[in-house]
């Protein structure tokens, strides 16, 4: 069935196909300059704007390394030196993925971040807060040693007193580890995804004196950008790149 | 266990030092952890980040 215009409508009708439908709408949403772009405006070049980035390369180092744990499985760091190396590595990660997720945080929130249209870059990011944390809590009932068993049975206590003990058992390793390597990863990192694609689409929030400025403006010209870095720029300021 | 004990910087076979106060309840660690998390937000405010007042010139 072919959906007419509306009248006065400028717009051609979508595709029947639902592919060339999907591409048209992440095309209009998303454009590839906005997507993928070459620059940052001139407020990114601040280390506040580092800590996103930052919580990123801590995941990705997480999940690295948590897919060689899982590879080998959850006591093979107990009796190697190998796998105590990788274990390591999976823990200092996720202290590392907390802290500077926790800076950027307070960054965002003094920004207030969520203005101009970004409300839900701000909740991808305070939901993915949320889910990160049962996901490093199994990460820690999984590790099949006395210090997991004691924080198993300290924290099923306050989730029977909540109500969820019988659907998130914490002392049952087997549901804990699926949790902790499938179902809350995949979580976290598809809510990452979407937080990552929403701040290309929106763009980084601009600091309040920048926004204030802008204001009286009737046509606000465009924000300089930080150009690529070029062959003449000196080590110290290529590596100078503003991140969100 | 002897292995993990002497490979600690610290002490680690004996309870946590936790600071009490009222309801409250923290881990040593877990204060010098959050005031680590403080100074590094208060020096990415105030640190000039390398070569940004010099390409903010070159834009003005």
């Amino acid at each position: 069935m072919s959906v007419a215009p509306p009248p006065g409508s400028s717009t051609t009708p979508r595709s029947k196909s639902w592919t060339v439908r999907t591409r048209e709408i992440g095309v209009e949403n998303l454009p590839p300059e906005k997507l993928l772009p070459d620059g940052q405006p001139t407020y990114v070049a601040s280390w506040i704007y580092v800590f996103g980035v930052a919580t990123i390369a801590a995941l990705i180092v997480t999940v690295g390394s948590g897919m060689i744990l899982a590879l080998k499985g959850p006591a093979w760091w107990h009796y190697t030196g190998v796998g105590h190396f990788f274990n390591s590595i999976h823990l200092w990660a996720v202290e590392l993925f907390f802290f500077v997720m926790v800076v950027h945080l307070w960054g965002k929130y003094w920004m207030a971040a969520w203005r101009g249209g970004r409300t839900r870059v701000w909740v991808t990011g305070a939901i993915t807060f949320i889910i990160a944390i049962p996901t490093a809590l199994t990460g820690y009932v999984s590790q099949q040693n006395f210090d997991a068993q004691w924080i198993s049975t300290q924290a099923k206590d306050g989730l029977n007193s909540v109500g969820v003990g019988a659907f998130f058992n914490v002392t049952n390793f087997g549901q804990m580890y699926s949790y902790h390597v499938l179902l809350l990863p995949v979580a976290v990192v598809l809510l990452v995804s979407a937080h990552v694609l929403l701040v290309r689409r929106h763009g980084v929030v601009p600091p309040f004196e920048l926004e204030t400025a802008r204001e009286p403006a009737s046509a606000p010209p465009p924000e300089p950008r930080i150009p690529p870095p070029s062959a003449t720029d000196t080590p110290s300021s290529s590596t100078g790149g503003a991140r969100s | 266990m002897s292995t993990a004990v002497t490979g600690a910087i610290f002490n680690l076979n004996n309870p946590a030092h936790v600071v009490s106060w009222h309801f409250i309840q923290l881990s040593v660690s877990n204060i010098i952890v959050i005031g680590l998390m403080f100074v590094v937000f208060f020096a990415a405010i105030l640190l000039p980040f390398p070569g940004a007042a010099r390409r903010r010139e070159s834009r003005s």
